[in-house]
């Protein structure tokens, strides 16, 4: 089990932050964009779980932070598609280069 | 960015100790190879969710992708975390994203390709913050602790119910409360709101 090292399981976690940051500067479309976000907030939580699992197996901490984080993940998306079916009744589209009304 | 892992692999190698070069140099585990299967399929899948053009493709994709982040999970051996993976992420977080792309757009169309430039200069923020984060973290060298991790649900549901030191009562509570605050604003912003005059 602790013949890998941590930096690789690390490894794994930056590469999908960084993909989901690529997911977020490239798309235009909202739930592109969300699901972006989704991809960031579980390489987080993998690391939280290594971090927990690796140097501080005594503790419990980064499985509490795992947990409220994937709660608060759900909060907001829920919240995020709200906001979103709103927008596309008013504006027929989910783009956020057409969301401009509170712009200026 | 083959190439930068193949480097950093090179640097690994020559820095570690004999006896260390020694285990490397016989064949991988089973455990080993579990894991690095995982993580290229966790990869692939990413990429592929944040590049495939069709939306609903996008969103299954990533579907896979969080199962195989649940599969590492119980490769770590914390299986109640793998478990609210799979039940909040695949049965909640994607079903409720994929019914929003039904709502919302017709989910065969291609999505409009994004200009060369942003892609471009994307990728390049992003390969560039990949090398320099992943160069800080193999650099610095976690000192890691070879001791069993009791992460047993009666010890995590002990600790999430207890309110002395240590405990995470009040953020259990917390948390539970903006769980109710977020169902009543998704009721009321996504409400149909009716006609001014009837």
């Amino acid at each position: 089990m602790s013949d890998i090292p941590v930096s690789h399981i690390l490894f794994v976690s930056t590469a999908l932050f960084f993909i989901g940051m690529y997911g977020l500067f490239t798309r235009r479309n909202m739930i592109t964009m969300l699901m972006a976000i989704e991809l960031i907030l579980n390489s987080v939580n993998i690391n939280f779980v290594v971090f927990n699992k690796y140097l501080y197996p005594e503790k419990l901490d980064g499985i509490f932070f795992t947990i409220f984080i994937v709660t608060i993940a759900a909060a907001e998306a829920a919240v995020a598609i709200a906001i979103i079916i709103n927008l596309y009744r008013s504006h027929k589209s989910i783009d956020v280069e057409d969301a401009t009304d509170m712009k200026y | 960015m083959k190439c930068l892992i193949t480097i950093v692999k090179l640097k690994n190698n020559s820095s570690a100790s004999p006896a260390l070069r020694e285990t490397e140099d016989e064949a991988m585990t089973a455990s080993q190879i579990i894991f690095y299967l995982i993580s290229a399929f966790i990869l692939s899948m990413g990429v592929l969710s944040v590049t495939s053009r069709k939306i609903f493709r996008s969103a299954i994709w990533l579907l896979f992708s969080l199962i195989g982040i649940a599969a590492l999970y119980f490769w770590m051996d914390v299986q109640f975390i793998a478990a609210v993976q799979i039940v909040v992420y695949v049965g909640g977080i994607v079903v409720l994203i994929i019914f929003s792309i039904f709502l919302t757009q017709q989910s065969g169309k291609e999505m409009p390709k994004a200009p060369l430039l942003r892609t471009v200069a994307g990728a390049l923020a992003v390969v560039f913050g990949f090398a320099f984060t992943y160069l800080l973290i193999d650099q610095y060298g976690f000192p890691t602790i070879d001791q069993p991790f009791d992460n047993d649900v009666a010890r995590i549901g002990n600790a999430m119910l207890n309110t002395q030191q240590g405990g995470y009562a009040l953020p259990f509570e917390v948390v539970s409360i903006l769980l109710l605050a977020a169902m009543v604003g998704c009721i009321v912003i996504a409400l149909k709101t009716k006609p001014e005059e009837k």
